[in-house]
C-alpha cells in the first residue's frame, strides 16, 4: 500500500515545486492517511491554505498533474485538517521511484549473472504441486492449486497478525519481526554472498565471511528495528527487499509465478478496500489506538521520529504507521518460504504510505511517502521473471520496468485523490504483466525481424 | 550521449522524470500496438513467401511511424491538460514547467525508448565472442547501428519539439512535416547494408531538424555566436 506523507515545507518552496500529488489535509482517510495526516494536519496547518483536490483522473503524467486537478475545497477552511495542501509533487513520485528501481536493478543484475537463481532446485512448501507435468491442462491446474495453497497461507498469517494486534500482543509481535528479519538479514546474504562469490571465482575465508555478514546483520538490526541513519536504513530495506524477491523467483515454478502475482494483486486490492479486509482493521485499529506500526515492514522516504515525539500530532502518526506495517508483516510472514521470516517482505500490500512527520523541533514537516516492502518484493518478482525468463531478454526487461514505474505513478496519483491507503500492487502488477506478455510475444519477432534487417522505425 | 542529455538536463527535475517516463510508456505503448499488427499480418499470410514477408516488413514499419506519431499528438493532449492542471494547482498561477520543456522531455523520452530497444540486445550481444559479419555480412554492423540509434535518438528529440510547436500553434504543416522526416528516415534505413545511404542522409536530416528546433525554441545565430565566443 501506498501512504502518503505531507510535506509542509514545500509551501515555502518556489513555483516548481508546486506540483502537488495530494492535498495536505487528510480529512480521515481511512487506510493511509489516516494517523498520518491527523498529525500532519495539525502542524501544517499554518501553513496549507490550499487542498489540491485530484480532478485530474486520466492524467498520468505522475503525480504533478493528478495535484493540479484536484479540485480546492471550501469546507476546508475551518477545519484545520483540510487546510493543509499537499504539495506532493514529482519529488514525492521520485522518491519511491529511485528506491524501486534499485531494488530492481539489483534483482536483475544478480539474475543475469549469478546462475544459482535460475536453477530449478526444489519448490517451497507453499507451493506444494509440481509443474513438470506432461500435459499443459495438468501443469494449469497445479499452478492454480498452488496459488491457492499461497494465498491462503497469507490471508491467514494476516488475519492471525491482525488478531494479534487486536489482542495487543506486541511482544509477540516484535519478537516475531526480529526473528525474520534476523533470518533474512543472516541466512539468505550468507547464501547470496555465497552464491556471487562462486560466480565471480572470488575466494573467500570463513572468518572473513564471518566478519562481513555479522557486520552487515547487525547494524541491519540496528538499522530497521531501531534508529539509524535514514539512507542507511532504505538501503537495507531494498537489500532485503531484492533478497526476498530472488528467493521467491527461485523457488516458485514457472506458471505459478504468473499466477500467483495476479492473485496477489487481486487480494490486495480485496484486502485494503474492502470494509472486513484484514489490512483495512489493522490500519483502522491502528489508528484509533495511535499507535505507530513497526518500522520493520515500510519503506519510508522521508525521516521517522515519530517515536517519542511529545506532539500528539506525530504520535497519532505514528501508529497509523504501524499499523501498516504491522499488518505487511504478516503478510510478508506469509510470504517467506520459511518460517517466521521476512515479514518484512510481506508488508507489500497494505503497507500505506503514511507522511512521516520529523522533529518536532522543526517548522516544517517531512513528509514523504510510505510504500510497503511487500510492493518492493513483487514489483522485483515481475521484473526478475521478465529478466530470467523471457526470450526477449533486454527488451521485455525494460518493458516491463517502465510497465511498473507508470504504474506506480498512477497509483500515487489515485493516492492523491482519494486519500486513503491504496494497494499498490494492482496497476503496476497488471500492467507489468500485460506488458510482459505482449512483448514477449509480439514485440520480439518484430524486433528481431527488424534488428536483422537493420530497420529503424 | 542521450544519456548525457538525461543526466544533465532531466535528472534534476522529478517533474520531467515522470514526464520521459511517461513518454517512454507511450511509445512502448504505440510499438506494443504496431507490433501486434504486424503479427496478425503475417500469421495469416503465407511465411514461404520472401516477398511477401518484405512487404508486410515495409508495411509493418510504415505503419509503426505513423502509430508512433500519433502516441505523440495523444501525449500532447495529455500534457496540454497536465499543464491546465499544473497552473490550477500553483499558488501564484505560474506552471512550473513550460510546454517546450515538457515538449523537449517528451522527445527525449521517446527517443530513449526507442533506442534503448533498438540497441539494448545489440550491445547485450556485443559481450558475447567477437564475430560480427561472418556470413558475409558487413563488418561495420555495431558502429552503424551504434551511430543509427544515436541519431534517432536526437531526431525523436527534435521532432517532439516540433510536433509540439506545430499542435500549439496549430501549423499543420509543421505536424505533416514531421511525419513525413519520420517516415523518410524509416524508408532510409531500408537501404542498408549500403549504410552510406540511409546514415549520411539521416544525418543531413537530423542537422536540419535541430536547427529548426533551435529556431523555435527561441535561439538565433546571435545567440550561437556570443555562446561559443565569449560566454557573457
Amino acid at each position: 500500500m501506498i501512504t502518503f506523507m505531507n510535506n509542509s515545507d514545500s509551501e515555502e518552496e518556489p513555483c516548481n515545486e508546486r506540483t502537488s500529488l495530494m492535498s495536505a489535509e487528510s480529512p480521515p482517510v481511512p487506510s493511509y492517511q489516516d494517523g498520518l495526516q491527523a498529525s500532519e494536519a495539525g502542524e501544517a496547518q499554518a501553513h496549507r491554505k490550499r487542498r489540491a483536490g485530484n480532478s485530474r483522473g486520466p492524467n498520468i503524467t505522475g503525480g504533478e498533474t493528478s495535484g493540479s486537478g484536484v479540485p480546492v475545497r471550501e469546507s476546508a477552511l475551518e477545519n484545520e485538517e483540510e487546510e493543509l495542501t499537499l504539495k506532493y509533487g514529482a519529488k514525492h513520485v521520485i522518491m519511491l521511484f529511485v528506491p524501486v528501481t534499485l531494488c530492481m536493478i539489483v534483482v536483475v543484475a544478480t539474475i543475469k549473472s549469478v546462475r544459482f537463481y535460475t536453477e530449478k532446485n526444489g519448490q517451497l512448501i507453499y507451493t506444494p504441486f509440481s509443474e513438470d507435468t506432461p500435459s499443459v491442462g495438468q501443469r494449469l491446474l497445479n499452478s492454480v492449486l498452488n496459488t491457492i495453497v499461497m494465498i491462503s497461507v497469507i490471508i491467514v498469517m494476516t488475519v492471525f497478525l491482525v488478531l494479534l494486534y487486536k489482542y495487543r500482543c506486541y511482544k509477540f509481535i516484535h519478537g516475531w519481526l526480529i526473528l525474520s528479519s534476523l533470518m533474512l538479514l543472516f541466512l539468505f546474504t550468507y547464501i547470496y554472498l555465497g552464491e556471487v562469490l562462486k560466480t565471480y571465482n572470488v575466494a573467500m575465508d570463513y572468518p572473513t565471511l564471518f566478519i562481513v555478514i555479522w557486520n552487515f546483520g547487525a547494524v541491519g538490526m540496528i538499522c530497521i528495528h531501531w534508529k539509524g541513519p535514514l539512507q542507511l536504513q532504505q538501503a537495507y530495506l531494498i537489500m532485503i527487499s531484492a533478497l526476498m524477491a530472488l528467493v521467491f523467483i527461485k523457488y516458485l515454478p514457472e506458471w505459478s509465478a504468473w499466477v500467483i502475482l495476479g492473485a496477489i494483486s487481486i487480494y490486495d486490492l480485496m484486502a485494503v478496500l474492502c470494509p472486513k479486509g484484514p489490512l483495512r482493521m489493522l490500519v483502522e485499529t491502528a489508528q484509533e489506538r495511535n499507535e505507530p506500526i513497526f518500522p520493520a515492514l515500510i519503506y519510508s522516504s522521508a525521516m521517522m521520529w515519530t517515536v517519542g515525539m511529545a506532539k500528539p500530532d506525530t504520535a497519532a502518526r505514528g501508529p497509523s504507521q504501524q499499523a501498516w506495517d504491522a499488518a505487511e508483516d504478516g503478510r510478508e510472514h506469509l510470504r517467506s518460504p520459511l518460517h517466521a521470516e521476512s515479514q518484512m517482505s510481506e508488508t507489500r500490500s497494505p503497507v500505506p504510505t503514511r507522511p512521516v512527520t520529523s522533529l518536532e523541533e522543526l517548522e516544517e514537516e517531512e513528509r514523504g511517502v510510505k510504500l510497503g516492502l511487500g510492493d518492493f518484493i513483487f514489483y522485483s518478482v515481475l521484473v526478475g521473471k521478465a529478466a530470467a525468463t523471457a526470450s526477449g531478454d533486454w527488451n521485455t526487461t525494460l518493458a516491463c520496468f517502465v510497465a511498473i514505474l507508470i504504474g506506480l505513478c498512477l497509483t500515487l496519483l489515485l493516492l492523491a485523490v482519494f486519500k486513503k491507503a491504496l494497494p499498490a500492487l494492482p496497476i503496476s502488477i497488471t500492467f507489468g504483466l500485460i506488458f510482459y506478455f505482449s512483448t514477449d510475444n509480439l514485440v520480439r519477432p518484430f524486433m528481431d525481424t527488424l534488428a536483422s534487417h537493420q530497420l529503424y522505425i | 550521449p542521450a544519456f548525457g542529455l538525461f543526466i544533465f538536463t532531466i535528472a534534476r527535475d522529478p517533474l520531467r522524470i515522470i514526464i520521459l517516463i511517461a513518454g517512454a510508456f507511450f511509445w512502448l505503448v504505440s510499438l506494443l500496438l504496431s507490433s501486434l499488427i504486424w503479427f496478425i499480418a503475417v500469421k495469416a499470410s503465407d511465411p514461404q513467401d520472401e516477398r511477401l514477408q518484405k512487404g508486410l516488413l515495409i508495411f509493418g514499419v510504415m505503419f509503426s511511424v505513423l502509430l508512433q506519431e500519433a502516441f505523440r499528438f495523444l501525449y500532447y493532449k495529455l500534457l496540454r491538460k497536465a499543464i491546465e492542471g499544473l497552473v490550477a494547482l500553483s499558488e501564484d498561477g505560474c506552471s512550473p514547467i513550460s510546454i517546450q520543456q515538457m515538449a523537449y522531455v517528451a522527445g527525449v523520452g521517446f527517443g530513449l525508448m526507442s533506442g534503448a530497444f533498438s540497441m539494448i540486445n545489440l550491445l547485450a550481444d556485443a559481450l558475447g565472442p567477437g564475430t560480427v559479419g561472418i556470413h558475409g555480412d558487413s563488418q561495420l554492423y555495431f558502429l552503424t547501428s551504434a551511430f543509427m540509434t544515436m541519431v534517432l535518438i536526437f531526431l525523436h528529440t527534435f521532432w517532439g519539439i516540433l510536433f509540439f510547436h506545430g499542435c500549439e500553434h496549430r501549423r499543420w504543416w509543421e505536424i505533416t512535416a514531421v511525419v513525413i522526416m519520420h517516415l523518410t528516415v524509416s524508408g532510409l534505413s531500408f537501404c542498408n547494408p549500403l549504410y552510406v545511404g540511409s546514415l549520411v542522409p539521416s544525418y543531413l536530416l537530423m542537422a536540419a531538424a535541430a536547427a529548426w528546433a533551435y529556431l523555435l525554441s527561441g535561439g538565433s545565430v546571435q545567440n550561437l555566436r556570443r555562446f561559443l565566443l565569449c560566454k557573457c
